[in-house]
Formats: C-alpha cells, sequence, structure tokens
C-alpha cells in the first residue's frame, strides 16, 4: 500500500511530480530548490519519469512555458524560490486568470538585497493576490500529500486554478525526515488523468487572452473568486479521502487545529513554525497553560469560517507572522485580524514577526511568545500590537 | 515551386478585423496560414496582431492562438511544442508569432532559450521597426534615422540585426521574407515547417500608420525595401547563408535602386538630409559588400 | 459566459469595417486577366474567386487600402471615391 523513505524535502517535491505523472516541467534552478530541478532531470534521464523536461532560461520563462504546456492540455508541474518566484509575478497573475491547474513547489527564502537563502515568508506571501492556491506545509509528508492532492483539487472542473506548494528553504527543503509514499497504482486511481477545462485544439480553434472590455472582465474575474470558494470546500474533502485510502494523516484541510477547545490563547502561524508551535502547545499545556495552535494550511482561500470559530471563542491570539509588509504588518495577522473583525466578541491580538531571513525560531520562542499573549489577557489589554521578536537594537 | 493559385482558398485570418487599411502583418498572416496549412497553432505575444484578433468573446484567428505575455513567445511556444509531444500529439506546426518588440527587445531573452534548446518550432518576428501596438515608440529594430515617437528627431542607432544573432545559435534554418515576394514567402514557410528544429523567420511589414505612408502603397513599399537593398532576402540553412533569387541579382551595386526612391516615399523618413540618406547609401552598400563575401558560405562555425 | 476568456473565430471583429472606406475597388472585368494578385495581395481577406476565378469583393469588409487596385497590372481595379 505504502513504502516509507527517508529523504529531504526538496526530493519529496520531486518525487510527487513522479508520482503524480507530471507530463511537463520547466524548471529553473534557485537555491534552496535547486534539487528540485536535479532530482526531476536524473528521474527524467533515467526513463523512471516519462515527462518532457525543459531547462528553461530564467524563471519568467518557466511560468511561460508552463501556462503553454497546460494550455495544450498536458499535466504541468514547476518549482521555484524567492527571486524566481518573484520574478515570474506577471506570469503568476497569467496562469490563474487562463484557468490552468499548474502545480508549482515554492521553497520559501527570503528576498534581497542583501542576497539571503535562508527562509521566511515574503516571497509566496507577496503573490497572494495572484489567484493562485496557496499551501503551506510544515513536514515532509505534507510536502507530498499536498502536492498529490493540489492537482486533484486544481483539476477539479469547478476550480481549475494553479497552486502552489510552500515549504521553507533549508528547514524543511534540506533536512531528511522519513515519509511513505501509496503504491503507484493506488495514486493512479486516486488521482486519474488530466481533462483539461480548455485547451489548443485544432478541431476546435479558439483565441485565449485577447482583449476584452470591461463589460466582461469583471465577470471573468469573479469566477475565479468562485473558483476558489469551490476550493475551499474541495480541499477537505479531497485531503480525507487521501487519508482514509492510504492511512495517512489528514492536517485538517484548510487549517490544523490542535488544543483549541478551552484554550484561553491560541497561537496562529504558516509552516515550519507550525511543528515548533505544536511543541510548544504541548509543552505549556503539561505546564497548566491553556494554549492552542491553528496552523493555517492554505493561505488562499483563506480559512475564514475556521478562523472566525477558533479564534472568536478565545480570549487572545498570538499571531506569528514569518513575513512583513512595511508600512502595515505581518501580512498572516492582517487577514486573520480582517476575518474577525465582525465578531463582536473579538479576542486580544498580538502579531509577532519573528524569523525573518531566516532567524531560527524555536519551541522555546513560541512559548515565550504565547506565555507573554497569556500575560496580556490577565492585563486585560494588549501592550504592543506589533512585536518584532528577537529585534536586537 | 509553389504557384500562387493554387494556394489553398480557405481564409483564416477572418476579414472585417482590427487591422489598419493596408496593414502587412494581416496579409503575411494570411498567407502564413495559406502556407502551413490549418495545424497550425500560433503563439502571440502583445504585438499588434493580438489586437488584430479583435475584442473577446470573438476573435478573427480561425486556428488556435495562445496569447500570452509581451517577453514570453519563445517560453510559451517551447511549452506548447513539449505539452502535445507529451500527450503524443504530433503533426501541429506550432508558431511564435511576435512583434519585432517582442522579438528583439523584451523578447529576446526567450526567443534565445528556445533557441538554444532547439525547440522544434517556427519563430516569426514580423517587423514593422517599432513597437506598432502602442503607437509606434522606437524598438531596436528601427532602422537609423526613422521618426519614432520616442525618437522624434530620428533614430541615432542602427537595427539590430537579428537573423544574424539567430545565426550565432546554430539552428538549421533562418529566413528573410517579405508578403511583396508571396512565391519566396510562402516557399520559406514550407522549407520551414519540413524542417526539425528552431527555424527563424523575419519578415519586414509595412506599416502605413506607422511609417506614415499610403495604405495602397504597403506591397510596393516592401518590393522597394528588396530592391534598394535595404532589405535583402536571404536564407542561411545549416549555417550557409545564400541570397534568395529576388535579392541575389543585387549583388550588382547599378542594379540596386537608390535607397533614396525607399525614403522618399515614408513619412518617418521625411527630416531626413540629404547627408543622412547618404549615410543610410553607404551602410546599405557596405552591407550589400559583407553579402558578397558570406553568399554561399559557412557563417557559423 | 465562458470559463476564461476564450474567444470563438468570426467575421467582422472590428465591426463592418466596409465603413471605414473612402474609396472603393471596382472591377472592370474586360480588362481583367485573372492574374489572381489582388486575391494573393488583400490584407483583409475581402477578395474572394468566382467560378470562374475572377475576383468578387465582399464590400461589407473592404476597407479601401487601395492594394488591390495599385498592384492591378492592368488596372481592371480601380479605386472609386465612395458616394455620401
Amino acid at each position: 500500500m505504502t513504502r516509507t523513505l527517508v529523504d529531504s524535502g526538496n526530493n519529496v517535491a520531486g518525487l510527487a511530480a513522479q508520482a503524480a505523472k507530471a507530463q511537463v516541467v520547466a524548471a529553473y534552478p534557485i537555491t534552496p530548490q535547486t534539487a528540485i530541478v536535479e532530482i526531476i532531470a536524473e528521474l527524467v534521464d533515467s526513463g523512471r519519469m516519462k515527462s518532457e523536461y525543459i531547462c528553461v532560461e530564467s524563471e519568467h520563462s518557466a511560468m511561460a512555458a508552463s501556462i503553454g504546456a497546460s494550455a495544450s492540455g498536458a499535466r504541468t508541474f514547476t518549482a521555484t524560490s524567492s527571486h524566481g518566484l518573484v520574478y515570474m509575478h506577471e506570469m503568476l497573475h497569467w496562469a490563474s486568470a487562463a484557468r490552468l491547474p499548474i502545480v508549482m513547489a515554492v521553497v520559501n527564502r527570503a528576498l534581497g538585497p542583501p542576497w539571503n537563502i535562508l527562509p521566511d515568508l515574503n516571497d509566496s506571501l507577496s503573490q497572494r493576490d495572484t489567484g493562485w492556491l496557496q499551501f503551506y506545509c510544515a513536514s515532509h509528508q505534507e510536502i507530498f500529500d499536498t502536492i498529490i492532492q493540489a492537482y486533484k483539487i486544481c483539476e477539479n472542473s469547478r476550480v481549475l486554478l494553479p497552486a502552489m506548494i510552500c515549504f521553507e528553504g533549508f528547514v524543511l527543503s534540506h533536512t531528511s525526515m522519513p515519509f511513505k509514499i501509496p503504491d503507484q497504482e493506488d495514486l493512479d486511481s486516486f488521482l486519474p488523468r488530466y481533462k483539461p477545462g480548455w485547451k489548443l485544439d485544432i478541431d476546435n480553434p479558439v483565441s485565449h487572452g485577447t482583449l476584452a472590455s470591461s463589460d466582461y472582465y469583471m465577470e471573468l474575474r469573479y469566477l475565479i473568486q468562485e473558483a476558489m470558494d469551490n476550493a475551499k470546500e474541495l480541499i477537505p474533502i479531497v485531503g480525507k479521502e487521501y487519508a482514509d485510502r492510504f492511512e495517512l494523516p489528514y492536517y485538517g484541510g484548510l487549517l490544523e487545529e490542535v488544543s483549541c477547545d478551552d484554550a484561553e490563547a491560541v497561537v496562529v502561524t504558516m509552516g515550519s513554525m507550525g511543528s515548533e508551535a505544536k511543541v510548544a502547545v504541548q509543552k505549556l499545556r503539561d505546564g497548566g497553560y491553556k494554549v492552542g495552535l491553528a496552523r493555517i494550511r492554505t493561505f488562499r482561500p483563506f480559512p475564514i469560517e475556521e478562523v472566525r470559530r477558533i479564534c472568536g471563542r478565545v480570549d487572545a491570539i498570538a499571531v506569528i507572522d514569518r513575513a512583513i509588509s512595511s508600512g502595515m504588518e505581518g501580512p498572516l495577522f492582517t487577514e486573520v485580524q480582517s476575518v474577525l473583525c465582525e465578531l463582536k466578541d473579538r479576542p486580544l491580538a498580538m502579531n509577532f514577526v519573528a524569523g525573518i531571513g531566516g532567524r531560527d525560531v524555536t519551541e522555546q520562542d513560541v512559548e515565550t511568545m504565547a506565555v507573554h499573549t497569556l500575560e496580556c489577557v490577565k492585563k486585560g489589554r494588549v501592550d504592543q500590537r506589533l512585536t518584532w521578536y528577537g529585534l536586537r537594537r | 515551386m509553389v504557384t500562387l493559385k493554387e494556394l489553398p482558398r480557405e481564409e483564416h485570418i477572418l476579414p472585417g478585423n482590427a487591422s489598419c487599411a493596408g496593414c502587412s502583418t494581416s496579409l503575411s498572416i494570411r498567407l502564413t496560414v495559406k502556407a502551413l496549412g490549418k495545424r497550425t497553432v500560433f503563439v502571440v505575444p502583445a504585438c499588434c496582431t493580438s489586437v488584430i484578433q479583435g475584442l473577446f468573446p470573438l476573435t478573427s484567428m480561425n486556428i488556435p492562438v495562445l496569447n500570452i505575455a509581451f517577453a514570453s513567445t519563445g517560453a510559451a511556444a517551447s511549452g506548447v511544442v513539449s505539452g502535445f509531444r507529451a500527450q503524443g500529439i504530433e503533426d501541429i506546426t506550432v508558431v511564435g508569432w511576435a512583434g519585432d518588440g517582442g522579438t528583439v527587445d523584451i523578447g529576446i531573452q526567450a526567443l534565445s532559450g528556445a533557441a538554444e534548446r532547439g525547440t522544434d518550432f517556427i519563430y516569426v518576428c514580423y517587423d514593422n521597426e517599432a513597437y506598432g501596438n502602442t503607437g509606434m515608440q522606437r524598438s531596436g529594430s528601427t532602422p537609423l534615422g526613422a521618426w519614432t515617437t520616442t525618437t522624434p528627431t530620428g533614430k541615432r542607432e542602427e537595427k539590430k540585426n537579428m537573423p544574424l544573432i539567430m545565426a550565432a545559435h546554430k539552428i538549421p534554418y533562418i529566413a528573410t521574407l517579405s508578403p511583396s515576394y508571396p512565391t519566396d514567402f510562402v516557399e520559406k514557410f514550407q522549407k520551414a515547417k519540413a524542417i526539425k528544429g528552431t527555424k527563424y523567420l523575419h519578415i519586414l511589414v509595412p506599416c502605413p500608420p506607422g511609417w506614415r505612408t499610403d495604405p495602397a502603397m504597403s506591397v510596393e513599399l516592401g518590393r522597394l525595401a528588396v530592391q534598394t537593398g535595404v532589405w535583402t532576402l536571404f536564407e542561411i540553412e545549416k549555417g550557409v547563408f545564400s541570397l534568395s533569387a529576388p535579392s541575389n541579382p543585387l549583388l550588382e551595386k547599378t542594379r540596386r535602386k537608390p535607397v533614396q526612391l525607399y525614403l522618399e516615399k515614408q513619412g518617418r523618413f521625411r527630416h531626413l538630409t540629404e547627408g543622412d540618406m547618404s549615410k543610410i547609401q553607404l551602410n546599405v552598400d557596405e552591407s550589400w559588400e559583407y553579402y558578397r563575401k558570406i553568399n554561399q558560405t559557412k557563417i557559423c562555425p | 459566459m465562458p470559463l476564461t476568456c476564450l474567444s470563438l473565430p468570426t467575421k467582422g471583429t472590428g465591426g463592418r469595417t466596409g465603413f471605414w472606406r473612402t474609396f472603393r475597388p471596382e472591377l472592370d472585368k474586360g480588362k481583367c486577366t485573372k492574374c489572381l494578385l489582388c486575391w494573393v495581395y488583400c490584407p483583409e481577406a475581402v477578395v474572394n474567386r468566382d467560378a470562374q476565378d475572377y475576383p468578387i469583393i465582399d464590400y461589407d469588409y473592404c476597407k479601401g487600402c487601395g492594394i488591390c487596385a495599385f498592384e492591378c497590372r492592368t488596372k481592371a481595379l480601380t479605386m472609386r471615391r465612395e458616394e455620401v
């Protein structure tokens, strides 16, 4: 049914692309994603992966080529990071509005200058408006599972949007963990062949992407919003189906909640800091603190109802952002606050910006942030809305 | 040897589209699809052609067209080619159809990459020697002395020699074309279709609003461009340069008409002085000495 | 509403472009040698070929660019001012 391997997060992503039977891969290397393009090159060259592999000359071209391949009707995979992701920003918008279910691994890395190859989430969070689904993974197993599930979700005729599967550079991409891969035959029955919503077809010639007036544009964009809503429904369903069929973890769909039921304070975060937070929450619970964790898995579509349900009944939330939108606050904090603002009883909310530029965030740091938040609950007010955790002055 | 009357009658660019009256691009698309047949897919960046297609939900092109962002023709076409191959779909000609801006300037990276990878497609640069779609700003392909909105006193730099840049990529086939020479045009496309690998075709397309010319003159201007030697019809096949039949006789300088006959019909050259014209004539004569040297020789190692 | 911006092929995406004309090409069959250069060179694809291969112009869409008349070697096609 499944076999267990131990490998790096990058190799997991490459193996997932192979298992998903991606037909075209067009990618460009960038630290810390490089191993993904290398493992795929090896798999394709040795015949173990039946895929057309295009060594494009830039990330912008990687996304353009992915759009071309997907438009021709092929299942497409690519991967990038940091500057590569922001270089292809223009084409990210193109892919989603063209309704092409491209799946892309994004190995989160800080943006320069100065050059920094270590992780933070500014690269992917700055792409939140591009119409892509965004998943944030906290383990190697989750990377594999989410890539497979993303194809099933995105290729559904009610979705047909591209997805990025994000995981932090080095922390996840370069460390090794055990994970299980289902047998190929079982995977094939879970994930059938791609049936495009539209494609370049000699027998039915269409022009895609010509000029459109404002009489139509809004409606076309509305359809993407609708598709995101459909994705929101589908993500937990596909996740559960996968977990049941292969006896693998179910991460909770749009977000993973741990110990939230009777919590006084909840830590809200994404990615590998979610793993650290899990340990922190366990330790704090053992020490008598009533804390919980909401690890947001999908930033897009944003889990509005889940966040309201969990955060609406606690006294305080500590939102830990591994990114900053200069001139405002952490992007996750802004989004969480936005969905809570209509609630009559809103929790006290603190934003911790931590781990920028790859500075390590351990479970001890999360404990500190959680305990501090609980102290604010006792005082009945937040002392500082935005804290740059561990900032050296 | 193709005869024009035997060209397919079916039209794949439908009339009543948004192209300007006398648009050589529109004419070129007509001849191209007649030459290649209907198992053709176009990849079109932002350019005049993306406007000629018309407004959603209608299009004037009766073949599959993937519009794509300005810089990306070569890359998107690479993806389409690989995508068809991955699905076992055969016998489709993928054409990257881009203007000079989308080829020599913003699109050069993607084109160079696609060519270096030996992508099996035909890349066409239809060259109206400026950024036509946005109102005639200069491009790297604008010739010396030409007025454009961003070179109001005439461009001071030379035209980028894209066919020779492509020759350095060692692709199997490169050709320059003009719709004013339709048999040469169609033959070159049919030749390109039969070759595997990257084929680069560069068409000079006279543009009435951009060149400030009479729409009725578009075909005649293309002819004059060739007859004066300003535009040269040639092929570079497996690295061997050879002048095409309409241009070959012009190696004899006296058989080339003076460039003035070409330039004086265009409003974009109206401000040229005698000195400027002489400079242009000199440049043309110099290029022809170069063509004399390289004709029938292998020009890249 | 289609799923995405997919456009279907049709004539007249620029409207009834025949209205653009100031001059219209007119054929004197007596002078026409059926060389069909007008059909080859028409950018708009409005020169069609009848059963005997004489040109027939689709005046709904002809923009009056004048290329056909300019290229016609026998001046069988000439441009005449449109009546208002």
